[in-house]
């Protein structure tokens, strides 16, 4: 019964807080700066929960997130742009994109591990933008312009919630502790059953899917699209949102690529600092919270030392 | 009637014969124990039998959940035939809890496809909370049952075994391979492993090949010894025929010089 009525409690949450944002953007109150923070802030963390499925969840670190996001952004602009398609059904399309370029360099890639699949996935963010940037007909390095915008806060917010809760849904299921099982130990994974190729595929498939997702988001409100945008920093940033909260933690991953946004954009009035003071934040983190900053038991900041009872009976008076 | 049969089956390594040409037999329901001296081939041997390596020549038949012939054969399908196994070195999913552990042994018998995870539809709810009833179960039939919270690694080494041992069995096996259950465990855990394997046998109606290098443990459960010597078979007998059998100890502790 508890359960139930946490479950009703988080529908009315995410309703409210849908119903509250779009009533602040009708009347004013969230100006056009702001909306398009938010906008980028849900779009990262469409990213960084896709990531933590591939990273976090499966274990291969990918550094080519970008890349699929730049293969949704293109595509969606190709078929609004061009073809003048509805926008639901181009930003189905260009997740499925991304989700067939997330199988291509699954497959050939998946003997690699660690450091070695970074630097293949690397390389293929590479050659996605070395693409980009030479096909005239997507505006090489000009970038593409004149792309309509049909991102809003309705469409990013859905897309938002869809992305967390068929995640979570999929890491709560068998097959996600498949994938788990996948990060902790390929070999004994495969004694019980689970065939390793298929779920690390899987996992590259997913979350590409919703990078794309991401990426038809982006490429839709901000009407133009550059090569330049989706190159390796990009994919680090995304790494980093992922790292910072929590390697595997879901709502760590939403509440990193919040806080993560929110810093940067405080920064942005002293910009001669904003890069340092965001390098000695991360780099406190990792050294006092290397395993992200959220805990799968909510918030914790500082590191919850356990209390060691001794039995000083004999010992002391 | 057996469970399984090698035929012919050998194993190169470049010029190094791990397994060379054996043909055996393995009966239902025996414990049935692996010795020899260290690089004999026992390892590879299991390696061969789980999929892991797949032989230079000759093939190994299953006669378990249904009669398979293999020389190709994919270890994470080797589940679906009815073989589990465990590991020389412990390998459970350490940052999992207990339960989850045993969850993800029940892996091949669940049905549920990525969609019906992701909506949750009705079949998920029934695949999922049958496997926990099973979990449970089977965790109170091992006695780890007021641990399924904990993560793995934070239990003692002996119950790490223990877990790993119900993982394997989570798949409800046939065929069950041990590789050294009883390294690194002191006599009363040795004493404590061989009830164990004694019960799973009965209780699970299942067989068991196991290596081990402790001769007490060896001698006591197993019903039929392989003793292995340079990747060749060099006996195959009771523990009291091999006791006394030459080439054994010949293997073992060499042979007389004034012999050669």
């Amino acid at each position: 019964m508890r359960k139930k009525g946490k479950k009703v409690l988080n529908v009315i949450f995410i309703v409210v807080l849908y119903l509250l944002i779009q009533m602040l953007i009708s009347i004013g109150i969230i100006d056009s700066f702001y909306e398009l923070n938010i906008v980028i802030i849900c779009i990262n963390i469409i990213l960084a929960v896709s990531l933590n499925l591939i990273t976090g969840i499966t274990g291969q670190f990918s550094l080519g997130h970008a890349a699929f996001m730049s293969i949704g952004a293109y595509t969606s602009a190709i078929l609004t742009a061009k073809f003048n398609l509805p926008f639901i059904l181009a930003l189905f399309i260009s997740g499925f994109a991304a989700s067939l370029a997330g199988i291509m360099i699954g497959l050939p890639t998946l003997r690699l591990k660690g450091d070695y699949l970074a630097i293949a996935t690397l390389g293929f963010g590479e050659i996605v933008k070395v693409i980009a940037t030479n096909t005239d007909y997507i505006g090489g390095a000009i970038g593409f312009n004149d792309i309509p915008r049909y991102t809003n806060w309705t469409w990013v917010y859905i897309s938002v919630t869809a992305t967390v809760i068929l995640v979570k849904r999929f890491v709560n299921s068998y097959h996600g502790r498949a994938c788990r099982a996948v990060k902790e130990d390929e070999i004994a994974a495969e004694s019980v059953g689970i065939n390793t190729t298929f779920y690390k595929a899987l996992a590259f498939a997913i979350g590409a899917f919703y990078a794309g997702v991401a990426g038809s988001l982006y490429a839709n409100y901000f009407y133009f699209i550059k090569p330049d945008s989706f190159g390796f920093m990009k994919s680090i940033d995304i790494l980093i949102t992922v790292v910072f909260g929590g390697i595997g933690n879901i709502i760590g991953s939403i509440i990193g690529a919040v806080s993560l946004s929110i810093i940067s954009l405080s920064l942005q009035d002293i910009a001669e600092l904003r890069m340092v003071i965001y390098s000695v934040v991360l780099y406190l983190i990792m050294i006092y919270r290397n395993n992200g900053m959220f805990r799968k038991r909510g918030f914790k900041i500082f590191k919850n030392r356990k209390k060691v009872k001794y039995n000083v009976g004999v010992i002391s008076k | 009637m057996w469970v399984l049969s090698a035929n012919n089956l050998s194993k190169d390594f470049g010029g190094i014969k791990a397994i060379n040409n054996i043909n055996v037999n393995i009966e239902e329901g025996k414990i049935v124990g692996l010795i020899g001296p260290n690089g004999a081939g026992k390892t590879t041997f299991f390696n061969l039998l789980t999929g892991i390596y797949s032989p230079t020549t000759g093939e190994i038949v299953y006669n378990l959940n249904s009669t398979v012939s293999t020389k190709d054969l994919k270890p994470h399908k080797t589940v679906r035939y009815g073989i589990a196994r465990t590991f020389q070195n412990i390998r459970l999913f350490g940052n999992m809890t207990v339960l989850e552990n045993i969850l993800i042994g029940f892996h091949s018998r669940f049905k549920y496809g990525i969609c019906t995870a992701m909506f949750r539809l009705p079949s998920y709810f029934k695949e999922e909370s049958n496997a926990y009833r099973d979990a449970i179960e089977l965790l109170d039939k091992f006695k780890l049952l007021y641990k399924k919270d904990e993560l793995a690694k934070n239990l003692p080494y002996g119950e790490q075994r223990k877990l790993e041992i119900a993982r394997a069995l989570a798949s409800n096996p046939k065929l069950l391979l041990l590789d050294e259950p009883a390294a690194g465990m002191n006599p009363v855990e040795t004493k404590e492993l061989r009830e164990l394997i004694n019960w799973i046998r009965d209780i699970f109606n299942l067989t068991v090949i196991l290596i081990e290098h402790d001769m007490s443990l060896v001698m006591n459960i197993c019903d039929e010894i392989l003793v292995f010597d340079y990747g060749n078979l060099v006996a195959k007998g009771t523990p009291e025929e091999i006791r006394n059998d030459e080439r054994v100890i010949k293997a073992y502790l060499g042979e007389d010089v004034e012999k050669c």
